[in-house]
């Protein structure tokens, strides 16, 4: 049983499914204690409380499950290299009298076996060398699971639950399985460099200081002070350079936003395309309809917001350098003018690129912007966050 | 002890292998799931059922994970000693049990809720794994081990707002909430209301699932609005026939703004009600 159970681990691990050992020794500890009767059913709701931990990764969960229990239905059948003789013995061992009688009306165990015989001989013929089982699953009258209703079912377990297989069949979970995945915390850790406190809200701390200096002053009675408890005061402008280039890194730019979402208390986040030029917008679908003029990010958010730039920064230079050079609509302006603008305003900002760092001096459009940053431009690793966030804080 | 659902909560087959999973094994269930799911009010079911006290902790975004263990009062103390107060010899008459605290040291076993664990901040969860974990810890200022002498039997719930860490959700079980569905729909009215007419439940679940089916909403109706809602058609004592499924897609159902609790989603729902009413 546990042997059997670990290569179900195995399937998992293969599944990306992130179980860990702690979680496998919980799972076999509870089918110690006897927490499930022994139906296929409540083993597929244990493991998955035990083992998966969130439900992103039930779907993920489920067709790792599904495809172990299709084995595993075969496991108890037969496999091509076992004697036919003992195969035929496990099939009759498992006929029911309906079963036996269905096989006479197919015109008798003989009959039946000849073709079963031949079948294996076919399938011997189709995947040489391969360790495939005899129809699992399939449509194939033999083997266990068929769906055809002549089918012989070899050595199945007949406590089995039909009804059970469904449930993971079903892939209910599929549409919570998001791209985003685990990972994001690494993310927050290293945006969390980012914080600065203030003191601002309802007096709730004690301030020693305070309270010993007032005290003295009163004689040595106690004259208690509080104070403002500190608060992440950070602020925060992103810009998300959205479309192109940046599909391959989309994955990515997701999970550092979603991170930073529930990290800072102020964060306005806008979309870009390639460079920043006299608009940006915050909806991708409503690019063209609600737009947000640069003037008035400048006049709306203070000058102690810190921008981020989320962007590949690969284009070509004359969208960054030349008036016209966009590819969205012919700008007044250059791409430059607006970035040096915005850096004029906000002293606090930094670039991250997605883009390997290696490549960087590869391509002239980095180079530039680069510059323009005034070399505030850090790849999107968990190392390059934290430079990243050092620079804002500085 | 075993947990079979109660009288006045339907637990699906799964949440009620979860729950006896985790009295089994004494380790935390955490519950998540759409907001109105019951994840608070399974904790207060179970306790119920079983005939357990239950120990409840709410987590606020200011909480730390030290509240729940004990806190010292050193003010007070302070105060104390100035008026010549003889408590002020012993450190213990300062020290607030927390939450954990009292579950550990209770004579019988309870039920322990840690309420929307994902409110507090990011780090709290990591500072509570060795507790949960062998349900003990050390008070620094009296020197003394707090053992369970009984484990609780703990239900963490999270509305998924931060990210729990790796380590602390290794140690728990994990169940999610789905939204229930027609069937289990049913029951839990039936349970709220019992002897609803069956006329006005079909209506009135078939409206709610086609408001929730609605795109684009930003808080979709859950069961707790479905429930209020039906109080009030009750009270109103709206006929089934006014939820009639023929031209729902044409009218607004009555006192809607029970289920719907944002003025956008009501305006969205208003206009595509006001589209199909055109299209026809």
């Amino acid at each position: 049983m546990r042997a059997m159970l670990s290569t179900f681990f195995v399937k998992l691990k293969d599944h990306k499914i992130p179980v860990s050992i702690k979680e496998w020794l919980t799972l076999l500890e509870a089918m110690q204690k006897n927490v499930i009767s022994p139906s296929i059913d409540e083993f597929y709701y244990l493991s998955r409380m035990t083992l998966v931990k969130d439900e992103q990764n039930f779907d993920k969960f489920d067709r790792a499950f599904g495809e172990y229990f299709k084995g595993i239905e075969s496991i108890a059948g037969v496999e091509l290299d076992v004697p036919l003789e003992w195969l035929l013995k496990q099939a009759e061992l498992n006929l029911s009298p309906e079963e036996k009688a269905m096989i006479e009306a197919l015109g008798g165990w003989d009959k039946l076996m000849e073709t079963l015989r031949k079948r294996l001989e076919e399938q011997k013929g189709r995947h040489q060398g391969g360790n495939k089982w005899i129809g699992t699953a399939g449509t194939s009258p033999f083997g266990a699971y068929g769906y055809n209703p002549e089918g012989v079912r070899i050595g199945q377990d007949k406590s089995r639950n039909r009804s059970a297989v469904k449930v993971w069949d079903q892939r209910e979970y599929r549409n919570l399985d998001d791209a985003v995945e685990l990972g994001t915390r690494n993310i927050k850790v290293a945006l969390r460099r980012l914080r600065k406190f203030a003191r601002e809200g309802a007096p709730e701390e004690l301030d020693l200081d305070m309270t010993i200096d007032k005290t003295a002053r009163n004689a040595g009675w106690l004259d208690l002070h509080m104070r403002p408890e500190r608060h992440n005061a950070v602020k925060v402008l992103m810009f998300l350079d959205i479309g192109g280039t940046m599909d391959d890194h989309i994955k990515l730019c997701e999970e550092l936003f979603s991170a930073a979402k529930t990290e800072f208390k102020h964060l306005e986040y806008f979309y870009f395309h390639n460079c920043l030029y006299d608009y940006v917008w915050k909806d991708n679908r409503r690019r063209h309809s609600e737009r947000t003029r640069i003037f008035d990010i400048m006049h709306k958010y203070g000058h102690d917001y810190k921008l981020v730039f989320v962007g590949d920064a690969t284009m070509s230079p004359y969208e960054i350098l030349q008036p016209g050079g966009s590819i969205e609509y012919s700008n007044d302006e250059a791409g430059a003018v607006w970035m040096k603008r915005m850096l004029d305003v906000y002293n606090k900002a930094v670039w991250l690129n997605p883009e390997p760092e290696e490549i960087w001096p590869y391509r002239q459009s980095i180079g530039i912007l680069k510059e323009i940053m005034g070399g505030r431009m850090y790849p999107t690793t968990i190392v390059g966050l934290e430079r990243a966030m050092r620079t804002l804080v500085k | 002890m075993r947990f079979s659902g109660s009288a006045a909560y339907v637990s699906t087959d799964d949440l009620t292998l979860a729950v006896n999973a985790a009295i089994t094994l004494e380790r935390p269930l955490l519950v998540k799931g759409e907001p109105g799911t019951g994840k608070t009010m399974l904790a207060v079911e179970v306790a119920k059922a079983l005939g357990l006290p239950l120990l409840e902790w709410h987590i606020k975004s200011t909480t730390k994970a030290q509240q729940g263990l004990y806190e010292y009062d050193a003010v007070s103390r302070l105060r104390d000693s100035q008026l010549g107060d003889s408590r002020v010899q012993e450190i213990r008459n300062y020290i607030v049990k927390g939450m954990l605290w009292q579950a550990f040291t209770s004579e019988t076993p309870v039920v322990l809720l840690i309420d929307e664990i994902d409110k507090a901040d990011i780090e709290f969860p990591n500072d509570l794994l060795r507790e949960l974990d062998r349900m003990e810890f050390f008070v620094y200022e009296t020197r003394e081990l707090i053992k369970a002498t009984s484990r609780p039997i703990v239900f963490i719930t999270s509305n998924n707002e931060k990210e729990l860490p790796d380590a602390f959700l290794r140690r728990c079980f994990f169940h999610y909430i789905r939204f229930p569905d027609k069937e289990t729909m049913e029951k839990i009215v039936e349970v709220h209301f019992p002897g609803l007419k069956k006329s006005l439940l079909r209506e009135a679940l078939e409206a709610f699932f086609e408001v929730r089916e609605v795109p684009g909403l930003k808080k979709k109706p859950s069961t707790s609005e479905l429930l209020d809602w039906l109080k009030l058609l009750l009270a109103e004592d709206i006929p089934p026939e006014a939820l009639k499924s023929k031209d729902r897609k044409t009218i607004i159902p009555p006192l809607h703004g029970a289920l719907l609790k944002n003025e956008q989603d009501v305006h969205l729902f208003e206009r595509l009600i006001f589209m199909s009413r055109q299209s026809r």
